[in-house]
């Protein structure tokens, strides 16, 4: 029995993928704001990546100062409401709260933080501005968290701004691979067209920049060129059968839930492949659609899965199985996905080793491959001198994102090889003043 | 089980808990209402000359997720018919015989004095209660606070009611005075049988924004109004003290602002209180409040080992003192829980920034130290710390020692200069005015400042 039935309008769509945040109301926010401590050098402004002062946010909300609130969010971190509703706060900023210690429910930093964006992007008050016009420019590759980012403070240092996206939406992952019970499309665009109001850059969306010409018309006509390109596609497992139909990868199945929500099938049994926080989403979504059975599968242990545990609990309360220290070795059926032969595995000394003769299949009628996203690494050797390390992540400076060539800055995924929107948003700020500071010289 | 009745000045209750006279005593029905609900008695909503009420009458101070810590009004008398309030008191003394009513009067002539403490006495009133208190509306009319404020003028007004009271009088007190005993003292010389205070405080609870104008708003402006609610108990406390250890005055108190629960109860009555009055709780939670305090109140006792209300008035008297008579060898240290320590360093920034300097932060640890040679025993720490029983303040004299201020001041040992040893910079020292400007870390530095100050983690170890 299904926990979900499978949803067939917009209105069932969003039962089944009920925001796990829901924007704060007025009272709430002042209830929670109240409880905060003003802790010195708090704990949670070290365990944010992007550095917000959470105190001194958490306080504008409790004196009514929301419009201040947002301010200080969006100084720190352009993904304000993003970041509050998507980020792994339970090991960020709340994990880090002092409560814990207690055993008193932590701030619930995240909603208080989207209540205060959020209340100033449904007002559009104009908080920032672009800076006054220095006459250079820079061109942006990708228009994700890192992109986005980059371009707000790029603008409010005074450069023209040109994004180039090859997607139709803005805020990349944001609105094409979270999942839809973290944030919905609505809320990512508003904040994207909130921060494209504030700060003027322009972008071209479908503007795929993919071939050495389109490079060079960007170097010849900007100053300097950001790289926020993100990740690729789902690695290929390279298994017999992983052409079937039915198998797919799961950030291309994510991307279409995000623009197509209950529009998109799902099999009545599915089997995702992977330990991460993707497959952990995968298989949650897949259940909210209304498979009948979703199983986990992973190599190794429970233990060592690279999933929050919080992720893994979450799947679980949506009726998904773990199937463990099992490896993939072949996707059966015919034209379909009939069913994933595995192979038991056990760890050994660290090292993953497969059990001759523990062969198995399990049927299914759907496979999820969430076994990592691939590095653009094509298109990242078409970049004159661009330097990349044994993980085909770009090689940068850490303080200013400046790559090997000079002229090329980068930040987000494709730099850190894969990691929340609040490393990209804080990455990218960092990455403009090194630009900035590359261009003053 | 010990018995809560009380006996005051002639007016016996089941218990110890009157409403005091205001809008919660303004009729029968909510009088009889709160008598079912458990409450010993009800000071009526004050009788006397007519009036007129404006609309928009209360505001409230909210702290944080908290409302109406404190309240004020600027409601007058009760506005209902004499004639209404006399025939609502006998029927409710006749369905609750055993109970406390007590009538609150507030008229300005000898006769008008004299007609309506006969009037209320032929109701079945226990008791009167002189209004000379209220600090808005009819003190401007010269009653209310505006008597409270003249000893001699009410001193006066006691006497007429005197004349032909036949039953238990207290008068009411402002606060709205420098030294609350010298009313108290007019009421004794008048003749009262008892005392009740505070009355509330001469206030402005808070200002619109947007408007400019005070609350409560009367159409775009507004008034000072009387202070009550939980924020006025400590200054009510005190008020009730100085008249309780007051030699001459000598009369029964009741005990009126900021009770909420028993254990406010049990403080007014601890510090010489033998009745308390309750408004502002009942106004904002409702009569069931009641409850709640009689079972706290009685849970007290059987505690304590106190038989009767009577055992436990006063109790705190003895130890409240002038500051003269402290001893000034008894001495405090803070101690630090560290296994209760959940590292919010309010405790640091407080002594750092409020006190004197005597905390520490220790690399690789978010428990701060206490300087022991620097901490006064101030308590700052202990009062914020968010931590029930982390930071203690631990006795550290020997406990022999005695010496006050008073007996210094008596052999002759007034210091002349600052050398004793208990001075600032010689029992602990004090940073130099410029170690201030090198501690950045006194603040957190967060976003863009840790961007600048290359405080932030910086994800990638790939370096070009």
């Amino acid at each position: 029995m299904a926990e979900f039935s499978t949803p067939t309008t917009e209105q069932q769509f969003a039962e089944n993928f009920a925001q796990l945040k829901p924007v704060m109301n007025r009272t709430e926010a002042l209830y929670e704001s109240s409880r905060c401590l003003f802790c010195f050098d708090a704990p949670c402004i070290k365990a944010c990546p992007s550095g917000i002062d959470i105190p001194q946010f958490i306080r504008q909300i409790n004196s009514g100062n929301d419009t201040g609130a947002a301010r200080t969010i969006y100084e720190a971190n352009y993904f304000g409401n993003a970041c509050g509703k998507v980020c792994p706060t339970e090991v960020l900023c709340e994990g880090a709260c002092v409560y814990n210690l207690q055993e008193v429910k932590p701030i619930e930093i995240g909603r208080l933080q989207s209540y205060a964006t959020t209340k100033a992007i449904n007002s559009g008050k104009h908080l920032f501005g672009s800076g006054a016009d220095n006459g250079k420019k820079v061109a942006v590759i990708g228009a994700g968290p890192a992109g986005i980012s980059a371009a707000c403070e790029l603008r409010a240092l005074g450069y023209g701004v040109d994004v180039f996206e090859a997607k139709a939406q803005p805020s990349g992952l944001t609105v094409y691979g979270v999942a839809p019970y973290k944030i919905t499309n609505e809320e990512t665009l508003a904040e994207m067209a909130y921060l494209q109001a504030q700060f003027g850059y322009n972008v071209h969306f479908n503007s795929a920049i993919s071939s050495r010409a389109e490079l060079k018309k960007l170097e010849e006509k900007y100053d300097a060129i950001f790289l926020g390109i993100g990740l690729g596609k789902t690695n290929e497992l390279g298994l017999p059968g992983e052409d079937k139909i039915n198998c797919t990868g799961a950030v291309e199945f994510i991307a279409e839930l995000r623009q197509h929500h209950h529009e998109v099938a799902v099999g009545r049994k599915v089997i995702v492949l992977g330990g991460g926080n993707t497959a952990m989403d995968a298989a949650s979504e897949s259940s909210r659609l209304g498979a009948e059975t979703v199983l986990l599968a992973y190599r190794r242990a429970k233990e060592e899965m690279g999933a929050y545990e919080f992720e893994y609990d979450l799947a679980k309360g949506v009726g998904v199985r773990g199937l463990f220290n099992v490896a993939p070795v072949e996707i059966t059926g015919n034209g379909y996905v009939a069913g994933v032969k595995f192979i038991r595995t056990e760890t050994k000394d660290g090292k993953v080793q497969e059990i001759a003769g523990s062969e198995f299949v399990e049927p299914c009628d759907m496979v999820i491959k969430a076994t990592g996203q691939a590095k653009q690494t094509e298109f990242l050797s078409l970049i004159p001198g661009l330097k990349l390390d044994g993980k085909g992540r770009i090689l940068a400076n850490a303080h200013t994102g400046q790559t090997s060539n000079p002229k090329y800055f980068a930040s987000g995924d494709a730099w850190n090889g894969g990691a929340e929107v609040v490393n990209a948003a804080a990455e990218a700020k960092l990455t403009a003043r090194g630009i900035h500071a590359y261009l003053s010289k | 089980m010990p018995d809560l009745s009380i006996n005051f000045a002639g007016i016996k209750s089941p218990n110890p808990f009157w409403l005091a006279s205001a809008p919660p005593t303004n009729s029968g029905y909510q009088v009889m209402k709160a008598f079912d609900a458990g409450w010993g008695g009800a000071v009526w909503k004050t009788l006397g000359v007519p009036v007129v009420n404006v609309s928009s009458r209360y505001g409230g101070v909210n702290y944080r997720d908290k409302r109406l810590v404190g309240f004020n009004n600027i409601e007058l008398i009760s506005d209902r018919p004499l004639s209404h309030n006399l025939r609502e008191i006998e029927e409710v003394k006749k369905r609750f015989p055993n109970h406390a009513v007590i009538a609150s009067l507030m008229v300005q002539s000898r006769q008008e004095w004299h007609d309506i403490v006969r009037q209320s006495q032929d109701a079945g009133a226990d008791g009167f209660e002189l209004n000379f208190g209220c600090p808005h509306g009819m003190c401007e009319r010269g009653m209310g606070s505006a008597v409270g404020q003249e000893p001699k003028v009410l001193q006066m007004i006691v006497e007429w009611v005197m004349e032909v009271a036949q039953k238990p009088v207290i008068v009411k007190l402002t606060p709205n005075i420098s030294d609350i005993t010298e009313p108290a003292m007019a009421a004794r010389r008048g003749g009262a049988d008892a005392i009740s205070l505070i009355n509330t405080i001469q206030s402005i609870v808070g200002v619109d924004l947007d408007k400019f104008a005070p609350y409560p708003i009367v159409d775009g402006k507004g008034t000072n109004g009387g202070y009550c609610g939980p924020a006025v108990k400590p200054i009510a406390l005190n008020m009730v003290k100085n008249c309780a250890q007051h030699p001459d005055i000598k009369l029964p108190i009741s005990g009126i602002g900021g009770i909420e629960n028993w254990r406010d109860a049990v403080e007014h009555i601890l510090l010489g209180a033998s009745s308390v009055q309750v408004c502002t709780a009942a106004m904002h939670f409702g009569f069931g409040i009641i409850r709640e305090m009689t079972s706290g109140l009685e849970q007290y006792m059987v505690e304590k080992g106190f038989n009767t209300i009577n055992d436990m008035v006063g109790k705190a008297l003895p130890n409240v003192l002038h500051w003269e008579d402290l001893n000034m060898k008894y001495k405090v240290t803070a101690n630090i829980n560290e296994d209760k320590c959940i590292g919010c360093q309010l405790c640091y920034t407080a002594c750092e920034d409020g006190a004197h300097q005597a905390i520490k932060l220790n690399a690789g640890t978010r428990v701060p130290e206490i300087i022991e040679e620097n901490c006064v025993g101030c308590n700052l720490c202990s009062l914020v710390c968010p931590v029930e029983q982390c930071i203690t303040m631990e006795q550290t004299d020997s406990g022999t020692q005695h010496l006050t201020w008073k007996e210094r001041t008596e052999a002759g040992d007034i210091p002349t200069k600052f050398e004793d040893e208990k001075a600032g910079g010689r029992h602990h020292w004090v940073p130099e005015p410029a170690a201030a400007l090198g501690k950045e870390r006194h603040k957190t530095l967060p976003g863009k400042a840790r961007l600048y100050s290359g405080e932030t983690q910086v994800p990638a170890q790939a370096e070009a």
